[in-house]
């Protein structure tokens, strides 16, 4: 079934935030952000701000009626500058005006004095520093010293990736007008409606009963949108609650990728230990992730990296440690794969670097150690349909790698100025948020008198078709065709405290949550049915719109069994929820079985770079992956193409950078570069694996959204290789993202330069 | 008062000049089909047609709607993608559905008007010029494989020949609602308007350089709008030089029949150039007259020898290209003058060209270093050599002592090895956004090296070049300047 959204958006008709029906008396924000990346406010000058045409107020810490605090768990953010600035870009003050030109204007004419303090911008120093934003957690497996003394082949050394800025096409944006009753009614383009909900009562002075959020839908999120709606909404109800007047706030793009965090980036020391056989007896690994100025989601990030430090192989001994830093840059958070891209990329260096020392190709030692059923994770979970393998081997024979290997030898062989390279990339990822309270979710289903159905969730669309599969799953759960579901915004009025759309998991929760509810209805539906055909419970069934009686169609239609239905007073609404079973997770002892189920696949990506211009190409990417039973191949598809290329932009174009006083040095599309048509690669082919899916998915359609974007992993390793193949002097150093400044240095480097 | 058709209604608005068009479509007309996705003609997540009659037909091409002024609609159809909505879907709207070519929907409004642009373009199709019509168009969900097939779909719908898929045809077909029959004869009602120049006014040309950098402000002012300036959109042949307009935009100059047949491989250059909405927008004044040391038109021009054509107060006058630029973002033009076009001296029949331009990505980003090279080659010795390269200093610069030393050589790893050398005492680059100075220096050797590769494929390998490079490189490691260094880890 293609998406339920796609009619309205290829005819221009969706409603993004911003496309939502201006109220009368709307004004406008601009939110003025600190210059420096530290410093102490010593004063303000907002007359001139104030004085302009059109402004109508400028709003600083002061003004807000609750708590000056947007912190998660960890409460350490305010939602305007108090006395220190941490970040450039870090809110102070609020600018709101009649139109947004003016309110743009006048921020210019808005004026902070301040006294800058040192700023830490580099992880390294903030380690050096202990500037920890909440303290570090360790996952052990076996004991690594004592195996370190058994390895043959010992290797040690660090790998890096960069920050990735999410770059959603549909910037943050938030709307709140004031509602009846007192409450407040803000509609933001968040993943997480209801956190938006509970911070912003928080901030308003508010019972959560007083605030309702509604998402639409999102133009793209990928994780920055999920801790990170929170600031701009709670901006926008703070000006809408005091003047008593709707106001929006849709922040301009380069205010977006400047006020907003990125992925992690990520320094990684390893030390890896082999067997002859290539066996990995020992891995550790150090990991100083870079959570920039506040903590936000980074706990969660930091440990979803530990879980996938070992990816998808087994290793008997194991010490990951995970530092969050401290510094002066915007708060990173949420980004497809949530740190396991950061910590799967410095195994990946660690098993390059050993296989170019051993002078093998790395693809020997990935496959050696492939996870297999029952190996134990290091925070362990044992690998229960353990698919590691499988995926493995339908690449080397669906794909026949090892003729493909073949090929790019003979075509570097052939080639003076163009080479090639191909790396393979297997991917394990777990499903459920790791914070077991999180993994649940519920849903409310109407049917109206003339059959038509409306469905809410927790889950919000930006884009991964949630709410086709949801319509699916109602409407193979009530027997009726998709077009009768509606399914409806995300509203914490409708649906309350649910958990973002994240992990994941937003198909997998809110589909059982719908599930559930949709089981309820058709009891009564089909109790009903059977009460008017004065027949047995047990001979009348309901599918394809109609009630069945031992397997013959019956004069009653689903639209004739609805009205009918509401005659007899059955109750025609109902609430599924669900939890999902048997996750748990000890954060004293870091054991647990924390993920319902896990993902698989492995990719295998050739890369051409002209050596001539340093420029390369992504030729192919192979992928067999593990989708279960996919509810929506169409939309399974898309996610695992749309994720694949975001990874290898991380890998090679997509770089940030900042100058060592705390600006990011890529802060607009015309210098942060996220692949366009002729940079994605030529040929995407990706299979199924066709293994059966867990129980525990929704219809055991496996959860799609994170795992593809690792296998753009592979991309750097291809790249590496092809420039091996140039430049035998070359040494890598393993600092994504490899773009073509790196990669041509890289080519023309000599033997004493330092890694690259 | 400007006036213009937007969709199938005629618009009269006295908002401001420089308001950008996108802000008027969404704002004050309410129809919120193009999305506001960057605001700097990056995304194409604002894309609408933009229709002018010329020789009695409509002619349409993308343009990026937050970068255009609204003034510079004047005159013109304007087509959002609420204007293509007809009863069903149509064919493209069709091929993006069916294709799953939208996931969150905000690429896709930009989409559906970049392909029909591509069915309502004067080129013959092919699956070539079907990807390219995307090239303007961001999208972060897809990953772009269902997007190349949905642009496949249409293409392969529809006749190779503009002639067999004229608009009568699409809007038979379904492909274009039926009041498009109808915009020739309401566009041919607008009073042109031809203002006079007003000297210290800001000048606006495509505005994609200007809306970018201060969009609010100019909409305070009232800019002379030169995109209607009849005198400076012509290209003409007059003796043994070309006459080109300074009004036109980048895409006219690549793509006309004189200069190509002049300068073999000019059209070449333009899927290295921007995008094809912006290269619709950005004119070859706005390209010279904004200075920077990367403007590709200013590096291709400088290959010949051309003079640029200002105008004024105090008169016309013209020099060299290569002196108009005296530092960085400094040229010798006073505020009151504006750049009415170029004159090219005509290349002979002998004259080689190649352009070359390395950035982070490939397609539409801004050079790291470009460059280019013009030469008459007889067959044994090179004359006339002008090499060209931005990037490398304050401003596009002609490297007259590299080029000088070129002339009367045969070609020769060893002398190209040479030329490189003074090539690197003759550049200063720095290191910024685009690249340290140490990889630009690199870079320029490199594609230094890629003009001659591609020009002489029978003289050269690049193994002995490569070889005579490394030497060079090492040679002249003393000239490469160490700025401050920036980190680039974030
Ligand atoms: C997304 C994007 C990609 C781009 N990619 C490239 C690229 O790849 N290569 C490249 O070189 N450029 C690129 N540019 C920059 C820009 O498009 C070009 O420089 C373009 O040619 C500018 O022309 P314009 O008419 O739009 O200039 P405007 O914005 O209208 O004007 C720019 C400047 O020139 C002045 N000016 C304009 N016309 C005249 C005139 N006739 N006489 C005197 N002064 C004048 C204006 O006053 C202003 O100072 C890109 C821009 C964008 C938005
Ligand atoms: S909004 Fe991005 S190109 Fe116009
Ligand atoms: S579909 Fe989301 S940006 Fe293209």
């Amino acid at each position: 079934m293609k998406n339920i959204h796609a009619s309205g958006h290829v005819r221009g008709q969706s409603v993004f935030l911003d496309d939502l029906p201006v109220h009368e008396g709307t004004l406008y924000a601009a939110v003025f952000g600190s210059p420096v990346a530290h410093g102490r406010i010593t004063g303000a000058d907002l007359e001139r701000a104030r004085a302009l045409p059109g402004v109508v107020a400028v709003f600083s810490h002061e003004d807000i009626p609750g708590k000056n605090q947007i912190g998660g768990n960890i409460r350490d953010e305010p939602l305007l500058a108090e006395r220190e600035l941490h970040y450039i870009g870090q809110p102070v003050f609020l600018i709101v005006a009649e139109d947004e030109w003016t309110a743009r204007r006048a921020r210019l004419l808005a004026g902070l004095q301040y006294e800058a303090l040192p700023a830490i911008t580099d992880v390294e120093e903030a380690w050096g520093r202990e500037q920890f934003l909440f303290p570090p957690r360790t996952f052990r497996l076996g004991s690594v010293d004592e195996a370190w003394e058994h390895c043959v082949y010992h290797f040690e050394g660090e790998a890096e990736t960069g920050a990735q800025e999410h770059l959603y096409l549909e910037p943050q944006a938030s709307y709140a007008f004031p509602a009846p009753h007192g409450g407040m009614k803000i509609c933001s383009s968040a993943q997480g409606p209801a956190e938006v909900q509970h911070v912003a009562a928080r901030v308003l002075g508010l019972p959560v009963h007083r605030i309702e959020v509604e998402a639409t839908q999102l133009g793209g999120a990928f994780g920055g949108k999920e801790g990170q709606a929170t600031a701009w909404a709670c901006l926008a109800a703070l000006a809408a609650w005091r003047l008593q007047r709707p106001v929006k706030l849709v922040l301009p793009r380069q205010d977006d990728m400047r006020m907003t965090g990125k992925r992690l980036p990520c320094r990684a020391r390893f030390r890896i230990g082999l067997s002859r056989a290539l066996k990995i007896l020992t891995y550790e690994a150090t990991f100083l992730l870079d959570g920039g100025a506040a903590a936000g989601l980074s706990p969660g990030i930091l440990e979803r990296a530990l879980f996938h430090a070992t990816n998808s192989y087994y290793i008997p001994n194991v010490r990951a440690t995970a530092f969050c830093c401290r510094t002066n840059l915007p708060p990173n958070t949420a980004f497809r794969g949530f740190g396991a891209p950061q910590a799967m990329f410095a195994l990946e260096a660690a098993i390059a670097r050993a296989a170019y020392e051993l002078g093998i190709p790395a693809r020997r030692i990935q496959e050696a150690n492939l996870l297999k059923e029952g190996d134990e994770f290091p925070y362990g979970q044992r690998a229960r349909q353990a698919h590691a393998r499988q995926c493995w081997a339908r690449a080397e024979a669906d794909f026949d790698i090892r003729k493909k290997e073949k090929e790019v030898e003979a075509f570097n062989h052939q080639n003076a100025s163009t080479k090639k390279g191909l790396a393979m990339m297997p991917v394990c990822f777990g499903i459920s948020f790791t914070k077991t309270s999180m993994n649940q979710a519920s849903a409310l289903l109407h049917i109206y008198q003339d059959g038509s159905v409306g469905l809410s969730s927790g889950a919000v669309e930006m884009g991964q078709g949630v709410s086709t599969k949801l319509a699916q799953l109602a409407a193979m759960a009530l027997g009726v065709q998709a077009e009768r579901i509606r399914v409806e915004t995300t509203d914490t009025a409708r649906v309350a405290n649910s958990s973002p759309t994240a992990a994941s998991s937003g198909a997998d929760l809110n589909g059982k949550a719908v599930q559930h509810a949709c089981a309820q209805l058709r009891r009564r539906l089909l109790e009903t049915a059977a009460s008017i055909l004065r027949a047995p419970l047990a001979e009348v069934d309901l599918h394809a719109e109609q009630v069945w009686r031992n397997g013959r169609p019956t004069a009653l239609s689903w639209e004739k069994l609805a009205p009918e239905a509401l005659q007899r007073r059955v109750n025609l609404s109902a609430q599924g929820y669900y939890a999902t079973p048997l996750i748990c997770f000890d954060r004293e002892k870091e054991k647990g079985h924390p993920f319902a189920y896990y993902v698989y696949g492995t990719a295998a990506v050739t890369m051409a770079v002209d050596c001539i211009r340093g420029t390369y190409a992504t030729e192919e990417v192979c992928i067999i992956h593990d989708f279960g039973d996919s509810l929506n191949p169409d939309i399974d598809q898309g996610q695992v193409e749309g994720g694949v290329v975001q990874g290898i932009g991380w890998m090679t174009s997509e770089e940030v950078g900042c100058s060592p006083d705390g600006r990011l040095l890529a802060d607009s599309l015309s210098t942060y570069k996220i692949p366009d048509i002729y940079a994605a690669p030529d040929v995407i082919d990706c299979r199924p694996l066709g293994a059966e899916g867990p129980g525990m998915a929704a219809l055991r359609s496996k959860a799609v959204g994170e795992p593809p974007l690792m296998y753009g992993i592979a991309a750097y390793f291809a790249l590496i290789q092809a420039i091996r193949a140039f430049n035998p002097h070359y040494r890598p150093g393993f600092r994504a993202p490899m773009t073509p400044e790196k990669v041509l240095m890289a080519l023309y480097q000599d033997e004493n330069a330092a890694a690259l | 008062m400007i006036e213009f058709v937007l969709n199938r209604q005629l618009i009269c608005t006295d908002k401001p000049a420089a308001m950008p068009l996108l802000d008027f479509i969404r704002r004050e007309q309410r129809l919120t089909g193009a999305k506001v996705g960057c605001g700097e003609g990056d995304c194409g997540a604002c894309l609408v047609l933009e229709g002018r009659l010329e020789e009695g037909r409509m002619q349409y091409r993308p343009i990026v709607s937050c970068l255009t002024p609204l003034a510079n609609a004047h005159g013109r159809h304007i087509v959002t993608v609420e204007g293509l909505n007809l009863r069903h879907l149509s064919p493209v709207q069709e091929a993006v559905a069916e294709h799953s070519a939208a996931q969150c929907g905000f690429c896709t409004p930009g989409v559906i008007v970049a392909l029909t642009a591509l069915c309502l373009s004067e080129a013959p199709l092919s699956p070539e010029k079907a990807i390219a019509a995307l090239d303007g168009n961001l999208c972060r969900c897809t990953g772009y494989q269902s997007l190349k097939k949905a642009a496949l779909a249409v293409a392969a719908r529809l006749p190779v020949e503009r002639q067999n898929r004229a608009i009568p045809w699409l809007i038979e077909q379904g492909w274009l609602p039926a009041y498009f029959d109808a915009i020739p004869g309401q566009v041919a009602q607008i009073p042109r308007c031809s203002p006079a120049f007003a000297p210290g006014r800001p000048i606006l040309g495509g505005g994609t350089d200007l809306l970018v950098q201060q969009a609010g402000q100019l909409m305070a002012e009232a800019p002379n709008l030169l995109c209607e300036r009849w005198e400076i959109g012509g290209i003409c042949e007059d003796g043994d030089s070309c006459f080109i307009g300074g009004g036109l935009p980048i895409a006219a100059i690549l793509e006309n029949r004189t200069l190509n047949r002049h300068i073999p491989g000019l059209g070449r250059c333009a899927p290295l150039i921007a995008s094809t909405p912006v290269r619709n927008m950005g004119t070859l004044g706005g390209n010279l007259a904004n200075a920077s040391p990367i403007a590709d038109l200013a590096i291709i021009f400088l290959a010949f020898e051309t003079r640029v054509l200002l105008n004024g107060p105090s008169g016309r006058r013209e020099l060299p290209l290569e002196d108009f630029y005296l530092a960085y973002k400094q040229i010798d033009k006073s505020p009151s003058e504006y750049l009415e076009g170029l004159r090219l001296r005509l290349p002979g029949a002998r004259r080689l060209f190649s352009f070359e331009k390395v950035s982070k990505r490939t397609h539409l980003d801004i050079a790291s270093v470009n460059t280019a090279i013009g030469l008459d080659f007889d067959g044994e010795t090179m004359s006339r050599v002008r090499l060209s390269a931005g990037g490398v200093s304050p401003v596009p610069l002609l490297l007259r002592r590299t080029g000088a030393f070129l002339e009367g050589k045969m070609i020769s790893e060893s002398v190209l090895g040479r030329a490189n050398a003074l090539m690197q005492e003759e550049i200063s680059p720095i290191s910024d956004i685009r690249g340290s100075a140490d990889y630009k220096r690199l870079l320029l050797r490199q594609l230094f090296f890629a003009h001659f590769l591609k020009l002489f494929p029978e003289h050269l390998s690049f193994e002995n070049i490569h070889n005579e490079g490394l030497l060079a490189h090492e040679k002249h490691s003393r000239f490469r300047a160490r700025e401050g260094a920036i980190r680039l880890s974030g």
